[in-house]
C-alpha cells in the first residue's frame, strides 16, 4: 500500500468531504438533492436543496377562475390529491359563507381517511423497502390498489380525482361503492396485522429504526414539523380534533401520539393511524346520511345535467359559471387540514373578482424537510435514508 | 349566503389574547385589526415585527410558539405594495393568529424572525425568491425554488403568467 500523502495525514487537518446525494437517488422519493459534508462515515452537516419540482402552481392560479384551480390542487400532492381539493374547497366556501350538505361532508371525510390510507400505504412501503424489506412494499401495494379502485369509482381517475368540488361533490357515490368500501373495511384491519408482522417485531428493522434520527419536541416546534413527524416526538396535536371542519367533530378517534422522538416512534405513530382511519371510516359508512351532495347555490355551484337540458334558467346559470365564473366576496382566509403528512394549509386572498388574487399553499413536506439536518447531523450516513423516509415527503409546490 | 361583516374596532377585540398582549408591549405599533371570518389580522408597523413575534411567541398564557406558514401578498400598483403574512399556531391553546407588516416597492426589506422561530428559515428564502423581498438578518438568504441565475422575481404581479419570453 502507497504511503499516505504526508498533507492528508497531518493532524488538525479538514478531513471532510463534500458529497452529492441525489437529486436521482432512490431513496429520496422524487427529486430532492441533499449535499451532505462527511468526515468518513458521520453527517457533519446536511443541505437540502429543492426546487427541482417547482411548477409555479401559485402563479397559475392567479389566471384561473375559482373552479378551474381545482384541478391543479390535484397535483400538488400525487399520494393525496382528495386532501388538498378539501383544502382548496373549505378555503373558497369559507370566503363565499356556503354550507354543505351533510351527506357531501360525510363523504368527504370518508374519501379523505382512504386517501390517508393511500398515502400511508405509499410512505410505508417505500420505507420498509429503502431500509432493506421488499416484502412489505409489495403487500402494500396490494391494499393501496383497492384503494386507487374506489378513488376511480366516484371520480373516474385513480390518482388525479377532483371530487371535491367548490359547494359538495362532482357526482353521487355509484351504486355499490358502499359496499365495496365495508368489504374493504373489514378486511384492512387484519392487512395492518400482516405490515406490522413483517416489521414491528423484525431485529433489524428495530436496529435500523430504533433512536436513528432523533428529534426532541423543542426542535420539532422550533423547526416548524408538522403531522406525525411532529407527533412521534410527543406533541400531541391533530387538527381534525383540534379545529374540525367538515363534520370531524362528529367522528371518535385517537390521536397517536408517542414520544419515542425517533424514526421508530414515527412508524408507530403512521401505522396507528392506519387502525384509527379504517375505525373513522366504518364510522362514515355507518352513518351516511341521505339527501344531496351539492349545495343549494346556483351561483357556485353548476346545474344537474338533467334540470340544464329541461330548464332555462339552469342553462344560464351554467353558461355564467363556465364563462365567466363567479364572484367571490373580498376577503383573506387560511384554511389548514390534517393531511398525511401534517398540516396543510391554504391561504387565499380575494378582491372580489372571480379569479384568486393570491393562493398560498402551505405544504407539509417544505415545513418538514426543514428538520432533516438536525435530525441528520452526526449521525451515520446509512441514517439519512432512513431519516427522509421518517418524514415522509413528496416534492411538489 | 350571509357573512357578518368585518369587525375592525380595537376595543371590541381586546379580548383576543394576541392583541391584547401586543397593546400592552407596544401599542404605537398595532396599526389596524380586522376580525373577518372567525379570523384575526393585526398590521404591525414593520419595524415591530420580530419583537412582535417573540412576544406572542412567549406569551405567558396562550403562547403562539408555533409558525404555520409566512408569505407575502404583492397588491401592485398600489403602495405600499408588499404584504408580509405570518400565521402563529399556539399549539397549547389551539389559538390562530394572522399579522402582516406593509412593505413599499422601493425599498422591499423586513428585518428576519428566523431568530424567533428557526422554520422561518425556507419560508423566508421562498418569500425572498418570488417576490424579491429581503429578510435582513436571515442567515442564507439565497434563492429557493428558482435556479441561481434566474432573472426576477415570478410571483410579482407584473410579472407575466408565461414568463418573460
Amino acid at each position: 500500500m502507497p504511503p499516505v500523502p504526508a498533507s492528508l495525514a497531518e493532524p488538525g487537518q479538514d478531513n471532510t468531504l463534500v458529497l452529492n446525494m441525489g437529486p436521482q437517488h432512490p431513496s429520496t422519493h422524487g427529486v430532492l438533492r441533499l449535499v451532505l459534508e462527511i468526515d468518513g462515515e458521520t453527517i457533519v452537516k446536511l443541505k437540502p436543496e429543492i426546487g427541482y419540482l417547482h411548477t409555479g402552481i401559485e402563479k397559475t392560479c392567479e389566471a384561473k377562475f375559482y373552479q378551474q384551480v381545482v384541478p391543479l390542487t390535484d397535483r400538488i400532492d400525487y399520494l393525496c390529491p382528495l386532501t388538498n381539493n378539501l383544502t382548496y374547497c373549505l378555503a373558497v366556501e369559507k370566503l363565499l359563507g356556503l354550507e354543505i350538505p351533510p351527506k357531501a361532508q360525510w363523504m368527504r371525510v370518508l374519501m379523505n381517511e382512504l386517501t390517508r390510507i393511500n398515502s400511508h400505504l405509499v410512505w410505508l412501503g417505500t420505507h420498509a423497502m429503502d431500509l432493506g424489506a421488499m416484502t412489505v412494499f409489495l403487500y402494500c401495494f396490494r391494499e393501496r390498489e383497492d384503494v386507487l379502485r374506489f378513488f376511480e369509482m366516484v371520480s373516474g381517475q385513480r390518482m388525479m380525482t377532483s371530487y371535491f368540488r367548490i359547494g359538495g361533490l362532482a357526482l353521487e357515490p355509484p351504486l355499490g361503492f358502499f359496499e365495496k368500501v365495508k368489504k374493504f373495511a373489514d378486511r384492512f384491519p387484519g392487512n395492518v396485522d400482516e405490515y406490522e408482522g413483517l416489521l414491528t417485531g423484525n431485529p433489524i428493522f428495530l436496529m435500523r429504526t430504533k433512536g436513528v434520527a432523533h428529534l426532541s419536541a423543542e426542535d420539532a416546534i422550533a423547526l416548524g414539523a408538522c403531522g406525525p413527524t411532529l407527533r412521534a416526538s410527543g406533541v400531541d396535536i391533530d387538527l381534525r380534533r383540534d379545529d374540525p371542519y367538515t363534520g370531524y367533530e362528529n367522528f371518535k378517534f385517537k390521536v397517536p401520539v408517542s414520544d419515542g422522538c425517533d424514526v421508530f416512534a414515527r412508524y408507530v405513530c403512521r401505522v396507528q393511524e392506519l387502525r384509527e382511519s379504517i375505525g373513522i371510516v366504518q364510522q362514515a359508512l355507518a352513518g351516511m346520511p341521505e339527501g344531496p351532495v351539492k349545495a343549494d347555490a346556483p351561483k357556485v355551484v353548476l346545474p344537474d345535467r338533467e334540470k340544464m337540458k329541461t330548464q332555462m334558467e339552469a342553462l344560464i346559470y351554467h353558461f355564467k359559471i363556465i364563462t365567466e365564473g363567479f364572484s367571490v366576496p373580498a376577503g383573506e382566509v387560511y384554511q389548514a387540514v390534517e393531511s398525511p403528512r401534517g398540516e396543510m394549509g391554504y391561504y387565499i386572498v380575494s378582491d372580489g373578482t372571480a379569479k384568486p388574487y393570491r393562493v398560498h399553499m402551505r405544504s407539509a413536506c417544505f415545513a418538514n424537510l426543514q428538520t432533516l439536518a438536525t435530525m441528520c447531523e452526526g449521525r451515520l450516513l446509512a441514517d439519512v435514508v432512513a431519516a427522509i423516509g421518517s418524514i415522509d415527503i413528496v416534492l411538489r409546490n | 349566503m350571509a357573512l357578518a361583516p368585518p369587525i375592525t374596532d380595537i376595543e371590541t377585540l381586546k379580548a383576543h389574547p394576541a392583541l391584547g398582549r401586543l397593546l400592552e408591549s407596544n401599542a404605537a405599533a398595532v396599526q389596524s385589526v380586522k376580525f373577518d371570518r372567525d379570523e384575526l389580522t393585526i398590521w404591525i408597523d414593520k419595524g415591530f415585527i420580530r419583537e412582535a413575534c417573540a412576544i406572542l411567541r412567549d406569551h405567558p398564557d396562550c403562547p403562539f410558539n408555533y409558525l404555520a406558514d409566512l408569505t407575502c401578498v404583492d397588491w401592485y400598483p398600489s403602495e405600499p405594495r408588499f404584504e408580509v403574512v405570518y400565521h402563529l399556531l399556539s399549539i397549547p391553546k389551539k389559538e390562530r393568529v394572522r399579522l402582516k407588516a406593509r412593505l413599499d416597492g422601493s425599498s422591499a426589506a423586513i428585518e428576519s424572525v428566523t431568530s424567533v422561530w428557526p422554520s422561518a428559515n425556507h419560508y423566508e428564502r421562498e418569500v425572498f425568491d418570488l417576490f424579491g423581498v429581503r429578510f435582513t438578518g436571515h442567515p442564507n438568504l439565497k434563492r429557493i425554488m428558482m435556479p441561481d441565475d434566474w432573472e426576477g422575481h415570478p410571483l410579482r404581479k407584473d410579472y407575466p403568467v408565461e414568463g418573460y419570453r
